[in-house]
């Protein structure tokens, strides 16, 4: 709009929907599941990134594209609720769903929020462009769930910094471009105190990027290798030493994943686990007349509805100041639980079906294999335990766990079972 | 609960639970197990003058809600009445005051005006016996017509204060679909028995209807054209057993929370222990959400929101099970002081035992909630 009057939603609302009938395809909804699965050569993974990043750039032109960003870095500058009325909009229609997380939340929040003015200018307007796809480096192979024990160091050169350690379970990080990368810049303090936070490209001599198998023959995960990265002291993120004040935000950005208003996603089916309907899995399986599979059907769709109230009220809850952030982790471990659960429904439904299908078994295919694979959604993101210690001791107010690291410095922290550091 | 509320909601609130807190704390639940109604009719008279009654009814009848949406204020009161474990045919009373008031033609001015006035109350007779008896369509007793006046055959259980009850709202299967009559409860062919309850205060009994005739101003709403109605009803009952038992929840969290940082084993309080820590964030977690799906379902039946059906059974069939659990989890983390009857938290556990139950229970819910889905794909 140029008379600098901000468009009702209402309005906003009719325009996304006519501009998003004429301009996307309706949704395929096993191409969506696709997106999450594993049997995608590498040829075709690649295919399908070019494909989202240009689906990307076609919501950017027609000015879809980082509705709540401000305009000064390439956004619309409008609110949460025009978003959420056009992911409303999108219900049925495809959309770039791989390259949502983490370019959009937690990467994007993070720059927006403690990113310099260079920072927002050079990277907001290409991430909104589908140019810049973005990785967060934060878990390290020595452990993911105590992240501020980042043993990967930052050492000072001048007015750069050299990087050096390894990162872990960053999904896409081999078709991706930027990243930002928790870093140890001080061994001398206690370990929240010593750590600070980067940004810097991914394709690079000194990062080397290994795919790794998972169980379910999947190669989405990465880790990387850094040998002396080179990283301008202008693609600093926050205060030397003072990361983890950029961390909790970071981490509470990603636990708010889809009540992020600067994520676009279908609302129909980015919230529920399965775009599969649980109906058509106990159909497939000749079951929709059997007392015991209806039973399953209705607890999963009840799951599903549930989850999705649930993040709806919590992120209005913190998005209004009545609740603190750490809220956001009720929220995260309901959609753990819940996710692993719906899993085990979906596996009970196939039947042995779901042990081993033929290619004929329609939406029963695969089944097994998510099952193997049930525990994701309670590991990334950080694990379920942990947002029950976030629930229980910062929302609830219980005492903290006994923790050996605490007001030591961080170099003399036990790492390891051997020797005189063995501890118990 | 909502997470906003207007000052009027506020309120409305405030003023039933100020006054719950004075006329029925722990010590006069307890003295209620032995009386016969479980409940003083001088309670039930001032309570509804806070509005107890009339939300669910409309102005021109002589209620009205406070916000507008008629529903939402009723969870409002229906979350105080499960904090408190609170006695009174809250459900009943509504559901009939919202059939009455709702009806076309109108009519039963004075038993609506006893029923807004607390004078008397109106038992809704709509459960049966057997495994269907939760729904309309599974509903076996007959109202039959003669001419045009009914004539009432079959059996209702659980009825809640019957026996306290002027009238029975009884529901029914006509020729043709469903209708509902305002039966005198001192009309020949009337009988009842009393009924054994979990709830320390709730008295429900069997009420048998044989060859039960009445005149043809009995009839409530439409002759064979009451099934809506009757879904209406059922809907707002689900919502509000949903939302007292979220408050039953919330009131058993907070007590047991407080219990983990007083009770201390092995030199450190319970809630140092991250097994106890965990199963808190759980609770809490159940909780929230429980919260979450019983605002969005009072607000879906305000609103007459698509899918609200679906809705308000995802809301019974998460609130009853989960409800039931954490309460359970609660009486599990007190160690034996939870099963005591000197201990309060029973009170709570009653509540949400009889809410989890007494309009279908979560599995049949579920099962709901599968046709729902399958009726829409087919479609
Ligand atoms: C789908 C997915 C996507 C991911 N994406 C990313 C990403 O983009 N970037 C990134 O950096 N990482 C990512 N991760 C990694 C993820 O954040 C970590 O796997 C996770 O935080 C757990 O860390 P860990 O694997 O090192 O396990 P550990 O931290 O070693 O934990 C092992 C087990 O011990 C439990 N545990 C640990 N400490 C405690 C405690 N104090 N109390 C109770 N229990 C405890 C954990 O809950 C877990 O069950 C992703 C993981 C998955 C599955």
């Amino acid at each position: 709009m140029t008379d600098g009057a901000v468009e009702d939603v209402a309005s906003f609302s009719r325009r996304a929907r006519a501009w998003i009938e004429s301009n996307l395809e309706l949704l395929d909804p096993a191409a969506y599941e696709r997106a999450f699965r594993t049997d995608l050569s590498e040829e075709e993974e690649l295919a399908e990134v070019s494909r989202e990043r240009r689906l990307q750039r076609v919501l950017y032109d027609a000015g879809f594209a980082g509705i709540c960003v401000p305009t000064a870095y390439g956004g619309r500058g409008l609110t949460p609720a025009h978003q959420r009325a056009f992911n409303e909009a999108l219900t049925g229609y495809e959309f770039p769903a791989r390259i949502q997380s983490p370019t959009f939340a937690p990467c994007l929040s993070v720059v927006l929020e403690f990113g310099t003015e260079e920072h927002k200018r050079a990277h907001v307007p290409a991430i909104l462009r589908g140019e810049e796809l973005w990785m967060q480096l934060l878990s390290e192979p020595g452990g993911g769930s105590d992240v501020a024990g980042a043993l990967t160091t930052a050492v000072r050169d001048g007015d750069q910094w050299v990087l050096n350690g390894s990162k872990i379970w960053t999904t896409g990080a081999w078709w991706s471009d930027w990243a930002l990368c928790l870093a140890r810049t001080n061994w001398d303090v206690p370990k929240h105190r010593g750590l600070t936070v980067f940004i810097l490209p991914l394709r690079q001599p000194g990062i080397e990027i290994h795919r790794i198998e998972m169980l379910n023959g999947s190669k989405e995960f990465c880790q990387e290798f850094l040998t002396d990265v080179v990283v301008p002291d202008s693609d600093r993120i926050g205060e030397v030493d003072d990361g983890w004040t950029v961390g909790v935000r970071w981490m509470f950005h990603e636990r708010m994943l889809y009540e992020s208003p600067l994520v676009t996603f279908s609302t129909s089916v980015s919230r529920s686990f399965a775009s599969t309907s649980y109906t058509s899995l106990a159909r497939a399986a000749g079951r929709l007349d059997d007392p015991s599979a209806q039973e399953l059907v209705g607890e999963a769709r009840m799951l599903d509805v549930v989850n999705e109230r649930l993040h709806e009220r919590i992120g209005q809850a913190v998005a209004s100041g009545l609740v603190n952030d750490q809220v956001a982790a009720v929220a995260r471990l309901f959609k753990g639980v819940a996710s692993a659960r719906t899993r085990t429904i979906a596996f009970e439904l196939a039947g042995t079906t779901g042990a081993a299908w033929g290619p004929d078994d329609g939406p029963l295919v695969d089944r097994g294999a998510d099952f193997l694979m049930r525990q994701t959604g309670s590991i990334g993101g950080g694990t379920t335990e942990m947002a029950r210690n976030v629930i229980s001791e910062r929302v609830l107010g219980m005492p903290r766990e006994r923790s050996a690291d605490r007001d030591i410095p961080f170099r003399d922290v036990p790492r390891g079972p051997s020797g005189d550091r063995r501890h118990g | 609960m909502q997470l906003r509320l207007t000052e009027d909601q506020q309120s409305l609130r405030t003023t039933t639970t100020k006054y719950l807190s004075s006329a029925v704390p722990v010590g006069q639940l307890r003295k209620l197990r032995e009386h016969p109604a479980g409940f003083e009719e001088e309670y039930w008279r001032q309570g509804t003058e806070l509005g107890w009654t009339s939300l669910l009814v409309p102005e021109r009848r002589g209620g009205g809600s406070v916000s507008g949406r008629a529903l939402v204020d009723a969870t409002l009161l229906a979350h105080e009445f499960g904090r408190h474990a609170a006695p009174g045919p809250f459900l009943s009373c509504n559901l009939a005051a919202a059939a009455l008031g709702a009806a076309d033609p109108a009519g039963h001015d004075d038993v609506l005006g006893d029923l807004l006035s607390g004078s008397s109350v109106v038992s809704w007779c709509f459960a049966e016996r057997g495994p269907a008896g939760h729904r309309p369509e599974g509903l076996a007793l007959q109202i039959a017509f003669e001419g045009d006046e009914p004539v009432v055959n079959g059996e209702k259980r659980p009825v809640e204060a019957a026996a306290q009850a002027s009238h029975l709202l009884v529901s029914g299967r006509s020729a043709g679909g469903f209708s509902q009559v305002l039966v005198p409860v001192d009309t020949p062919g009337v009988s009842m028995e009393p009924m054994h309850c979990v709830d320390l205060t709730r008295r429900f009994w069997t009420v048998r209807f044989d060859d039960v005739r009445l005149p043809r101003h009995a009839v409530v709403g439409e002759a064979g054209g009451s099934g809506r109605q009757l879904e209406a009803q059922l809907r707002a009952g689900l919502v509000l057993l949903a939302a007292e038992s979220v408050g039953a929840m919330e009131r058993a969290f907070d007590m047991t929370v407080e219990w983990a940082f007083d009770r201390y084993t092995f030199g450190r309080p319970l809630a140092s222990y991250q097994e106890l820590k965990h199963r808190f964030a759980d609770m809490k977690t159940w909780l929230e959400a429980g919260h979450a799906i019983t605002d969005a379902a009072a607000e879906a039946v305000d609103g007459n929101d698509e899918g609200v059906e679906e809705l308000v059974s995802i809301a019974a069939a998460f609130v009853g099970q989960y409800g039931a659990e954490l309460v359970q989890d609660c009486v599990q983390i007190h160690g034996g002081i939870g099963l005591t009857y000197e201990h309060d938290l029973h009170l709570f556990l009653r509540r949400v035992t009889l809410n989890r139950a007494l309009l279908g229970t979560p599995a049949l819910h579920r099962r709901h909630i599968a046709a729902l889905l399958a009726e829409d794909e087919a479609r």
